[in-house]
């Protein structure tokens, strides 16, 4: 059966780039599920859950916003923060989203409220993730 | 003649000059280290990011669409964002970068400086500046967007017609070129430009061949991968930029500490050879006395 080439970039590496049989993405229209030899698509990604299915295991990983391009041998993810399900650390998640959400009630210029108000996008997807996804 | 006094003060303050500079040198080889590193390691997201947008630029000109910020006009007016260092000692880094930023026609154009250095130059040659941003030692994303934003934001309004970008490239530890980039209008992608040692520099990313589906439509996902892509140029630019002030800075200072240490032999030397020529010239007198006196 023909597999799927994922790849998951980000501006401070290669997370992940492996042979999938499905992967299921968030686009901002709804989920994605996506099976090799798929129609060429490219889409703008929000914040969640990317679920790549290999050899019957699957495997979590959360995403920030970003782009994806999907051909039919390969689907390319573009984003600002990926990290897989199991190397989340909940309590610093936690304490992410505790210190961006004080310092949201601070004072902030544009620029910096925009990277809190990622920051805290991040750790709150981390989190929604890493709980849904615990035995 | 030097007494030996005075060359032995001199002695100590060459030492203790190379003391500092070899200092620097280490600090600068430690940032040298992360800069190449974070350089490196946004290579991949820049190369799929460019792929990403020539496909889209050419998908969506394809339905009939064109975004602003690919808009080509004809005017003169131009805006340059200068990416200079905010300290000097690192050799002949910014000369070079400013040499070429002398270049632009004074009159049509405005400049928006990052880095002190760049700034002060506006300042002094009466160049039309029209921001000036600092970023830190490690450039933060949101460093770029704010250097970006503005600039998007003259073109829009349709105060410059075009905008370039004037950094230092870093080829290796011992060469960096300043480069002036285009960056408004988006015109041809090209290839991802972060090589390391600059391979596939420039490479022209044709149209795609496939046709591709939105989602959305294809307006809309332009109007947000455009912005994203200028930002994250900009962010590649500083990270090339900060790389090329570490390296040559480490090269200035190792450079200085080597001067310094030549120099400190030489009047080593030179100090010995007095000291010898004073213990002959009274190891003559004595003898010349006890004789006279025998």
């Amino acid at each position: 059966m023909a597999t799927l080439k994922l790849e998951i970039v980000t501006p401070e590496a290669k997370v992940y780039s492996e042979d999938v049989d499905m992967v299921t993405l968030p686009g901002v229209e709804g989920l994605l599920g996506i099976y090799p030899l798929h129609v060429p698509l490219m889409t703008q990604v929000a914040a969640g859950e990317v679920i790549a299915k290999k050899a019957g295991q699957e495997l979590f990983l959360a995403v920030g916003e970003g782009f994806a391009e999907v051909s039919q041998e390969r689907v390319a993810i573009l984003t600002d923060m990926a990290i897989k399900a199991d190397d989340i650390d909940e309590a610093r998640a936690e304490e992410a989203k505790k210190r961006a959400e004080a310092r949201l009630q601070e004072k902030l210029s544009d620029e910096e409220a925009a990277t809190v108000q990622s920051a805290l996008l991040h750790s709150l997807t981390q989190l929604s993730v890493k709980r849904r996804r615990r035995v | 003649m030097p007494s030996t006094r005075d060359i032995r003060r001199r002695i100590k303050s060459i030492k203790n000059t190379a003391q500092i500079t070899k200092a620097m040198q280490m600090v600068a080889s430690a940032k040298m280290r992360k800069a190449q590193q974070a350089a490196l390691a946004g290579r991949p997201y820049a190369a799929l990011m460019n792929e990403v947008l020539a496909a889209a630029v050419a998908g969506a000109g394809a339905g009939g669409f064109r975004h602003a910020l690919t808009e080509t006009r004809t005017g003169e007016r131009r805006a340059v964002i200068v990416i200079s260092t905010d300290k000097g000692l690192c050799g002949a880094l910014n000369t070079n970068l400013l040499r070429e930023a002398a270049r632009f026609d004074k009159d049509t154009t405005v400049f928006i400086c990052a880095g002190r250095k760049a700034a002060q130059w506006a300042g002094r040659l009466k160049r039309e500046l029209a921001a000036e941003f600092t970023y830190k030692d490690n450039p933060q994303f949101a460093d770029a967007r704010a250097i970006s934003k503005f600039a998007q934001q003259l073109f829009l309004e349709g105060k410059v017609d075009r905008v370039d970008a004037l950094y230092t490239n870093f080829i290796n530890t011992l060469s960096q070129r300043a480069e002036t980039r285009q960056l408004l209008p988006v015109g041809a992608i090209k290839a991802v430009d972060a090589g390391l040692e600059g391979e596939g520099l420039g490479r022209d990313l044709g149209a795609a061949s496939r046709e591709y589906l939105f989602e959305p439509v294809p307006a809309d996902l332009l109007g947000n991968l455009l912005p994203h892509y200028l930002n994250y140029q900009v962010f590649q630019f500083l990270q090339e930029a900060k790389a090329s002030e570490h390296s040559a800075r480490m090269v200035a200072m190792k450079n200085a500490t080597d001067n310094a240490k030549q120099l400190v032999k030489d009047l080593t030397l030179e100090y010995n050879k007095i000291r010898q020529a004073s213990i002959t010239k009274e190891l003559l007198e004595i003898t010349s006395a006890a004789m006279a006196m025998g």
